[in-house]
């Protein structure tokens, strides 16, 4: 047993901080979040060259071939800098659906493509019902002699707009059971027929669409694996993912936890730093065991998915619904510990405070991830 | 990055797990079916003949050096074997204050001749100790405390009282802070001593507490003497190795208090699994529901961040002050877990023991009301919170 990280992945983590320190500054984020791309080709293009578009794409397809723990140290600093753009959806999501689902031939047309930079990919699963579990499945894909016809509309998905290919979650056809009939499409954005609407949000790092989908044609070489089967592979993208998301809370609770401390030890009140007073020091001490818990249970999910241990969707919702409400509760602490200024546009805690409420529900709130806890516990 | 054992470990658990299958003793296992806790005056001698029987088996002291009649083995299997007595739900360790802290403290201050002689003995359980820090007076604020020893010819003359000593009156030895220099200032004048809780001039007096039971003391020393050989860690030097004392006590607990959340949580489960509200499973309301997965969740949380603590450990960095972390968890987890105990329970949760209609017999309610003392024992919560704010995130002392 060994609960830390080896020599490789702490040298990933601190090129990693440099990295973002100096290409995705403060101002960098601003820029970036007030356009409707939330990227830049040049950072892009950066990101890319340090390979970690495709860090968990198998060498094969020009990836690192490296796991989930070592994707959790890049995540975490990512987070820290609330790096903006489609780095979660190209290389977690639709990425990760095309390595999981996708037929070889698929897997050879778009992942080399993509850990280079050179395309974009999302996945579109979630619907306007928001609902988590495979009943939310209910864009129709009608079969249509060798493939489907695609009709429907799909809900928060990040970064549909600056996508080149989207794996979308369609129902093929009834089952006996929800899971039954879900099937995953490869389908290029410029397929006709398919509308991708940028919606307004809360916290503008982070770019969520509406795509529609209206006779979109999508032939049998856009189908991804065993039709009707694509529940499964889903549930494991989605797994994965949480857990990267996990870590890039941990990241940004880290970073105002590292803020708030700052700012205790140097502002004054009453003659003396803030931070000497109890009322602050107790709740920085309250934000340091978020923290570090967080990051436990997030290193533990990470590696229960490299190992694909039976508990692994047990430990990823036990991640969840814990870093969720802890990530709440650090960025919430740390606007209050800065008073008046951490309410201001100018200062940064604003835009961790948002990701923190915008990755809360992001594949399911604590609430939810508690009650599958409960179930998997056989409660 | 990696949560599996090793061969050795898993031999090294299969070790453990077999004999606590062989020789657990089944009428203990129905009592801890129920909770974490259960009344120590009733069980004390049960207590001790069970450590005798861990230690003969060679699982008490696995970190301890050979030579001072520890396995000499890691914090690893340390672990392993806390991970087994929980799921075995075995009893709790009697002299835990001798492995936890004056153990570790003495191996680490002590002369030769002091490791020879003490640490043995508080594994086989042939004698007990109990921690005299805190007095009427000086809680918190530890450093402040009264107790004189005053040095007349070859050995100390100890005056003053102890408070809230847990199994005082059970101890053979205690580790003893007490002044030996009043005019310095009060972190200066301090020497720990192991004192002989049978020395004349010892009076131990029982304190009733919250549960109604007497499981700590008021201890009153009128003129004991203490042999100089019994300063530990040099004249003087006591706040320094009263604060190792505490370090190892945050780190070792930690060990235990992670099994004991466990085993309770399970206990947890179990009476869920047998309740009913309002005519139906109490399983399916769904705030039970979402409150025993938080438990579950954080009592895992706990596991892990423990676990990591471990890791650092056994880089060779010496137990710090994210101990605290440990036992602030510690403290809110099962005060929580105890009140939804209660919950669990509604009306019947106003039974207690010796009410045919309480719920086990009553265990909970002794559970829930000792509780109360984990927030405040070993270093209250607050204390804790300003040795992190302070110790571990460098903010100024007030």
């Amino acid at each position: 047993m060994n609960f830390g990280f080896n020599e490789e992945q702490e040298l990933l983590r601190s090129t990693a901080r440099k990295f973002f320190e100096n290409e995705c500054t403060s101002e960098t984020v601003r820029k970036l979040m007030d356009g409707p791309e939330g990227m830049t080709p040049e950072l892009w293009k950066k990101i890319a060259e340090q390979g970690w578009l495709g860090l968990i794409v198998p060498d094969a397809y020009g990836g690192m071939e490296l796991g989930v723990v070592d994707l959790v140290v890049l995540m975490e600093e990512m987070g820290r800098a609330v790096v903006p753009g489609p780095f979660f959806s190209t290389v977690l999501l639709g990425g990760l659906a095309t390595l999981e689902a996708g037929s070889e031939a698929q897997k050879k047309a778009w992942l080399p493509r993509l850990t280079s930079g050179e395309a974009r990919a999302a996945l579109a699963w979630m619907e306007p019902s928001a609902d988590l579990g495979a009943r939310g499945i209910t864009l129709s894909a009608t079969a249509k002699g060798n493939g489907y016809v695609l009709n429907g509309t799909k809900l928060f998905v990040q970064d549909a707009h600056t996508a080149d290919v989207i794996v979308v979650a369609a129902r093929a056809a009834g089952g006996r059971t929800p899971e039954e009939g879900v099937t995953l499409f490869l389908v290029p954005k410029d397929a006709a027929g398919l509308t991708v609407t940028l919606l307004p949000t809360m916290d503008q790092t982070r770019k969520l669409c509406e795509v529609s989908f209206k006779d979109v044609a999508a032939g049998a070489d856009t189908v991804m694996g065993q039709p009707g089967a694509g529940w499964a592979p889903l549930a494991r993208v989605l797994d994965r993912a949480t857990v990267g998301l996990c870590a890039e809370m941990c990241g940004g609770a880290q970073k105002v936890l590292d803020m708030t401390v700052e700012y205790a030890k140097i502002r004054q009140a009453f003659g003396r730093p803030i931070g000497s007073y109890q009322g602050v020091k107790h709740r920085a001490a309250d934000m340091l065991v978020d923290v570090e818990n967080s990051k436990s249970i997030t290193y533990y999910a990470a590696w229960a998915m490299d190992e694909g241990v039976p508990e692994g969707p047990l430990a990823v919702s036990m991640a969840k619904a814990y870093v969720s409400d802890a990530y709440r509760r650090v960025a919430g602490a740390g606007i209050q510990l800065h008073g008046g200024i951490g309410f201001t546009w100018e200062h940064d805690l604003h835009l961790y405070f948002k990701r923190a409420k915008g990755s809360e529900f992001t594949f399911g709130d604590a609430t939810w991830h508690r009650e599958r806890v409960a179930q998997l516990v056989n409660l | 990055m990696d949560f599996a054992l090793t061969p050795e470990q898993t031999s090294f658990r299969d070790e453990v797990r077999t004999w606590l299958s062989r020789n657990l003793p089944a009428d203990w296992n129905n009592r801890m079916r129920v909770g974490s806790d259960v009344p120590r005056p009733e069980v004390y001698q049960f207590l001790r003949a069970w450590q005798r029987k861990m230690y003969d088996a060679g699982f008490m002291g696995l970190t301890w050096p050979k030579e001072y009649g520890g396995r000499g083995l890691t914090f690893m299997e340390e672990m392993i074997l806390q991970e087994e007595i929980a799921l075995a739900k075995a009893p709790p360790v009697l002299n835990i204050l001798a492995i936890g802290m004056a153990g570790p403290t003495i191996i680490a201050y002590g002369t030769e001749e002091q490791k020879r002689r003490y640490p043995p003995k508080m594994l086989s359980c042939d004698e007990i100790w109990c921690q005299g820090y805190s007095e009427p007076n000086s809680g918190s604020d530890l450093a402040s405390l009264q107790t004189r020893a005053e040095k007349v010819g070859d050995h100390y003359v100890v005056n003053g009282q102890k408070v809230w000593t847990s199994i005082a009156h059970q101890a053979d030895w205690m580790m003893l802070l007490a002044r030996t220099d009043p005019k310095v200032e009060k972190h200066k004048g301090i020497t720990y001593f192991l004192l002989d809780m049978h020395s004349p001039g010892v009076t131990v007096k029982p304190l009733k507490q919250i549960t109604g039971d007497a499981e700590f003391n008021e201890v009153y020393f009128d003129n004991v003497k203490v042999p100089e050989a019994n300063i530990l860690g040099g004249l003087n030097n006591g706040w320094a190795v009263g604060m190792t004392t505490l370090m190892y006590e945050r780190l070792a607990l930690g060990f235990g208090l992670q099994v004991r959340l466990r085993i309770a949580l399970d206990g947890l489960v179990d009476l869920a699994r047998r309740t009913t509200k309002n005519g139906a499973p109490v399983t399916q309301d769904p705030t039970v529901r979402q409150k025993i997965a938080q438990m579950w969740i954080d009592t895992e949380v706990f596991k892990y961040t423990g676990a990591r603590a471990i890791t650092k450990l056994l880089k060779g960095e010496l137990p710090g002050p994210e101990a605290s972390a440990g036992k602030m968890m510690w403290t809110e987890g099962h005060q929580r877990l105890q009140d939804l105990a209660m919950e669990l329970q509604g009306p019947y949760a106003q039974l207690a023991r010796g009410s045919r209609w309480a719920v086990d017999g009553g265990v909970w309610q002794y559970s829930f009301l000792r509780s109360r003392a984990n927030s405040i024992e070993g270093g209250t919560t607050e204390i804790q919170k300003n040795i992190i704010g302070e110790r571990v995130l460098g903010l100024p002392k007030g």
